[in-house]
């Protein structure tokens, strides 16, 4: 008989697991340490030897130079900061517009390729398989260079009903300004809006109550949109128009769109709509055909089935990928670049990266934001998910 | 010891083999044989590759000095294409020794870069470029114009102050490269293109249709541009330096690529010291006695550079103006080699 | 039963004998018209999408089809056989500029007698991709090694050259066109695959610091666009290593894709781990597999098999995504496109649109080709799997 080992087996240490990988664990970190720490000497070295500026003071300097789209108030003499805040907020407005009209058009394309009209299907196919097979920037190269330069010039422009131009200086549209009494116009449209939601509570519990339907759409649409109009018709129109018109070298006055705003939100509305249909087909198909055939044996017509049952339940699936396609169309706004659209990545890394010489502060500055914006984003997401997951039972 | 070991890492990460190690620029330029120079790439007249790719231009001329000074053959250089976005990052980084891109000497440039100008080889302003139907005679008329410019220059902060200084209203409209921004002034997306005035003359060649184009008589600004080197080589900067003034002297003293063979036998004290056959001034600069003779003989003197490169010998055509010699009106003048 | 069969025939005439012959469908329900009727005019809104996507079609096919070939000039020399002329007022494609350009756009400012290496470079290349794409290709493994290391190598000495072996040195500024997309697609590849398994591991791996940095860095790189990464590399590289030695920019550049791309494809590898049942994990344990040999021999091969699809598709992506080193002065194909259409010696009005189309053209065909096999491998895999 054997004596019984009383103790752990005498393996040597090495052979035990959780011995090595502390071990591992800790080169790990010794090698990244060394890299960062020889990374980090390194640019001291190389940013004190060339007595290179650091540091974040160029924050406050003069930026002196101009820019074609300012959101805010923008002026030469205005800092860095600004100039900053300014990139920015250009590169939110063509991410912002970009999501809206990219969903639209995607949630469309999606739809129509599962269409049972062949047609339909097909000339959706076909977009989504062009439009995904190639480069965003050859297509914003493309928009910009082919399509909007080829725009007739100043002097021919198209003339849009209602006092607007269009030429390959970008898109001129009357501005509205409201005089006093316009007030009275905005209070009734959040008065409709707010009295719109208490519909559609009060019709929601009367449906559930009684079963009858009351036609919302139409009260919603009266509410938030005719009142505003009516009220704004009897208080006597307040609202001017300033209207664009041509100066000696350009169009004065008015909203003006820039054709590089135009083209980048074109290609990418264009570019990742291709992709949301994909997302959207693919939310769609998992959705199991019973439920469809349910609702139509509840006899849902093919519209609402889609509505009320199919949509709600594919959003499931497709919510996630689709902010994944919302983080890459904001990245992707930083081709503006390559387009001359001043957004964060055009202002920032390239003017404001050349003045200063700090390449490293304003590097990391922008990776930041995009970043943050990743990041927030991913929370939401996150948030989200945890509450429309199918709660197994 | 550390040190050595991080790098050996970087350097296996990266796949680039560390060269020599040697703060001294000019032992590692004659260690790889060949100088780095950064250079323009799309700019005629100081620096463009043609069609075979080979290089010419006023800026690239000098660097082929430069290698006649060191290595008595003006083709040991590696022209390396910089935009005006790359280019402080190129030299800061050592990627190029010497940075002869049309750049700007400021006052910001000199001291928090890192960078040291060396000599002025052109004296440049700033000039627009309008379309003639448009019938504008100054640079003044052109209040409210679109003004497409390059990103990230000194052109774009003078462009702003020139408006602001005389109240006009601009729009400007920036681009990363000087390519693209004049492709847009083509294409009429700006009343008006701006540069250089030495890049106007050669740019406005590269417009579908030059005559529809001319350059208003205004310049704006100070532009004086030389080549630059990094801060903390006195040597290699005063070897810089002294290349521009060799071929400045050069032409002050009439000696050319084709008589310099003959003024070897001159008397002229001037011409002595210059060609070497007395004194010691190229040792004394870590080259050659004869280092300013294989710049003449290779390359030529600097208006000989001038004439061949933006002059009337080449498809620019711009007159001496201010590049002119001290004694000719204009302000090319190197200081006395003794 | 009886009395049934004593009844004579013309006594009974309703009784059918024989079946009747099943009878034609309608016409509106069969055939060609049937098909239309039912694919394209089944509702009132069906008819209106059909029509307006008729008139779509009818918008954006013929005058495609009239500049890209009917109208397109063939043979010139220069700009003046693109320009529009009374006797033909309408000039379609200059297809004549994209030949001429031919070699520039392939080769870039590479020197034209050594732009056979080049072509040697494209030869090795497709030998490799063919080797991997053909999923029963004899000997997989040493196209494994001959992809991942022979290729790369014998690609690097054949394209930058030494002197020794007589191939003269060619700087990677010379570098340009079809050939430094095809580079930094391959090399992009070729490091983000191996890369991203490792960091797909580690974000799996039992050991929090491994999975931290894992983590940080797929995270990071995928919250940034690639362009910054771009900048980063060109610009902050530089900066980070010692002074006397500063990598090659296109170097630079494919540090930055490669790193980028391993981060993507990290999170599409992790995904076909995630597949693989646990039991594999447990069998492997059980037989007395270390963590590699598990990894290497039960693992990732079905992971990897699973996962190929995905790969394919970020590999589309990365291919997409090299058009953006233009952005930092590198000039890839774009870039020589980009370059010789503002080129006065052939500007005319279509130049940029014919540059596009060509351009175009060029990037479809591969992507499509990569989704199409994508799409196949799926497939394959599907018919494996349902067995």
């Amino acid at each position: 008989m054997s004596v019984v080992e009383t103790g752990k087996p005498k393996a040597p240490l090495i052979y035990n697991p959780k011995v090595r990988g502390i071990a591992y664990q800790v080169l790990l970190c010794a090698l990244i340490g060394f890299l960062v720490y020889g990374a980090v000497t390194n640019a001291m070295d190389n940013l004190a030897r060339a007595k290179i500026a650091s540091g974040f003071g160029f924050w406050e300097h003069t930026a002196g130079f101009d820019i074609s789209q300012t959101l805010i108030e923008y002026a030469t003499t205005s800092t860095y900061g600004r100039a900053f805040w300014v990139g920015l907020l250009n590169t939110l407005l063509v991410a912002g517009l970009g999501i809206v009209f990219a969903t639209i058009l995607g949630f469309i394309i999606g739809i129509a390729r599962l269409s049972k009209n062949w047609l339909v299907a097909k000339v959706a196919a076909a977009y989504v398989e062009l439009i995904r097979n190639l480069p965003l920037l050859l297509q914003l190269l493309f928009w910009y260079n082919a399509v909007l330069k080829a725009l007739p010039e100043l002097r021919e422009s198209l003339l849009i009903p209602g006092g607007g131009f269009l030429n390959n200086r970008g898109l001129f549209l009357p501005q509205p300004t409201f005089k006093e009494g316009a007030s009275a116009a905005l209070i009734a449209l959040l008065v409709g809006i707010l009295a719109s939601i208490a519909v559609r509570i009060w019709a929601k519990r009367r449906q559930m109550r009684t079963g009858q339907r009351a036609p919302v759409l139409w009260i919603t649409l009266a509410l938030v949109f005719a009142l505003p109009l009516g009220v704004l018709v009897l208080s006597g129109v307040p609202v001017d128009f300033v209207y664009p018109e041509a100066g000696r070298f350009n169009i004065r006055g008015g909203i003006e769109v820039l054709p590089e705003f135009m083209a980048l939100l074109f290609g990418l509305v264009i570019y990742t709509a291709a992709f949301i249909a994909e997302v959207v087909r693919a939310g769609i198909l998992a959705v199991s055909k019973g439920q469809a055939e349910a609702a139509y044996a509840l006899g849902l017509r093919p519209g609402p089935t889609l509505r009320l049952v199919v949509v709600p339940l594919a959003m499931r699936v497709i919510v996630p990928p689709l902010t994944s396609q919302y983080l890459n169309l904001t990245k992707n706004s930083s081709l503006a670049v390559a387009i001359g659209y001043p957004d964060l990545v055009q202002i920032f890394t390239g003017t404001v990266l050349n003045q200063t010489g700090q390449a490293v502060e304003v590097v990391v500055i922008t990776m930041a934001v995009y970043l943050t914006i990743s990041l927030v984003t991913s929370f939401l997401m996150n948030l989200y998910n945890r509450r429309v997951a199918l709660v197994e039972r | 010891m550390k040190r050595v070991v991080i790098r050996m890492a970087l350097a296996a990460i990266l796949g680039v083999a560390a060269s020599a190690a040697s703060a001294q620029t000019l032992n590692s330029v004659k260690s790889r044989g060949v100088v780095h120079c950064g250079a323009n790439g799309t700019l005629a007249g100081f620096g463009l590759p043609d069609a075979q790719g080979r290089w010419t231009g006023l800026d690239v001329e000098f660097c082929r000095a430069l290698a006649a000074a060191i290595f008595n053959d003006p083709s040991k250089v590696k022209f390396v294409p910089l935009t005006a976005k790359d280019r402080f990052t190129a030299l800061q980084s050592g990627e190029v020794d010497v940075l002869a891109r049309n750049t700007t000497w400021t006052s910001s440039r000199d001291t928090s870069l890192g960078l040291n100008f060396t000599a002025i080889t052109y004296f440049d302003g700033q000039g627009f470029m309008v379309r003639k139907a448009l019938k504008v005679n100054s640079a003044l008329e052109l209040n409210d114009a679109a003004v497409c410019v390059q990103q990230g220059t000194t052109t774009e902060l003078n462009l702003a102050d020139y408006f602001r200084a005389n109240k006009m209203k601009l729009k400007t409209v920036t681009f990363a490269t000087a390519d693209e921004a004049l492709k847009a002034y083509d294409s009429s997306r700006c009343d008006a293109y701006t540069t250089d005035a030495s890049g106007l003359a050669g740019e406005r060649l590269r417009l579908a249709n030059t005559n529809d184009h001319i350059v208003l008589p205004e310049i704006i600004s100070k532009e004086p541009l030389g080549p630059v080197v990094r801060h903390g080589d006195d040597q290699w900067f005063d070897i810089v330096k002294w290349t521009h003034y060799a071929m400045v002297t050069a032409e002050e003293l009439g000696i050319s690529k084709a008589n310099v063979d003959d003024h070897m036998k001159s008397d002229n004290p001037d011409v002595k010291r210059l060609l070497g056959t007395e004194g010691k001034h190229g040792e004394a600069l870590g080259l050659t006695n004869d280092w300013a003779y294989r710049i003449i003989k290779q390359v030529g003197n600097y208006g000989e550079s001038f004439e061949r490169n933006v002059g009337q010998g080449s498809a620019l055509k711009i007159g001496r103006g201010l590049n002119g010699l001290w004694n000719k009106g204009g302000l090319q003048y190197a200081p006395p080699i003794r | 039963m009886s009395d049934t069969a004593t009844l004579t025939d013309t006594e009974l005439a309703y009784v059918q004998r024989s079946p009747i012959a099943p009878r034609r469908p309608p016409l509106a329900a069969s055939g060609a018209i049937g098909w239309l009727r039912e694919n394209l005019l089944s509702s009132v809104f069906n008819v209106v999408l059909t029509v307006v996507c008729a008139l779509l079609i009818a918008w954006i096919v013929p005058p495609l089809l009239k500049f890209l070939v009917i109208d397109a000039v063939w043979d010139g020399a220069s700009r003046a056989d693109c320009l529009p002329t009374p006797e033909r007022p309408e000039v379609g494609a200059c297809w004549a500029f994209v030949i001429e350009r031919l070699g520039f756009f392939t080769y870039g400012f590479y020197p034209i007698e050594e732009r056979w290496r080049v072509d040697v470079f494209f030869a090795l290349l497709a030998l490799g991709v063919g080797w991997m794409a053909w999923l029963s290709a004899p000997r997989r493994d040493l196209g494994v090694i001959y992809f991942f290391i022979i290729m790369p190598v014998v690609s690097f000495v054949l394209l930058i050259g030494v002197p020794a072996l007589g191939l003269p040195h060619v700087s990677t500024a010379q570098w340009g066109g079809v050939l430094v997309t095809i580079v930094v697609a391959t090399v992009g590849i070729v490091v983000s695959l191996p890369l991203g398994i490792l960091l797909a591991l580690g974000r799996r791996s039992e050991m929090p610091v491994v999975r931290l940095f894992s983590v940080i860095f797929i995270e990071f790189v995928r919250g940034v666009p690639l362009i910054t990464v771009l900048f980063m590399a060109s610009v902050m590289l530089p900066l980070f290593v010692p002074d006397n030695w500063s990598p090659d920019k296109l170097v630079r550049a494919l540090v930055g894709v490669a790193l980028f791309a391993s981060a993507y494809m990290a999170e599409v590898v992790r995904a076909g781990l995630q597949a693989i049942p646990k039991g594999q994990y447990e069998a492997a344990m059980a037989v007395g597999l270390g963590y590699w040999q598990t990894m290497r021999l039960i693992i990732l091969p079905q992971a990897l098999k699973v996962t190929i699809p995905n790969i394919v598709n970020t590999c589309i992506g990365l291919f997409k995504d090299t058009t953006l080193v233009f952005v930092v002065g590198i000039f890839d194909f774009l870039k020589t496109i980009e370059a010789a259409r503002g080129d006065p010696q052939w500007a005319t009005p279509v130049t940029s649109t014919t540059g596009y189309a060509f351009a175009a053209m060029f990037y479809f065909v591969f992507c499509y080709a990569m989704s199409r096999y994508a799409r196949f491998v799926e497939a394959h895999v599907a018919a494996g799997e349902r067995r």
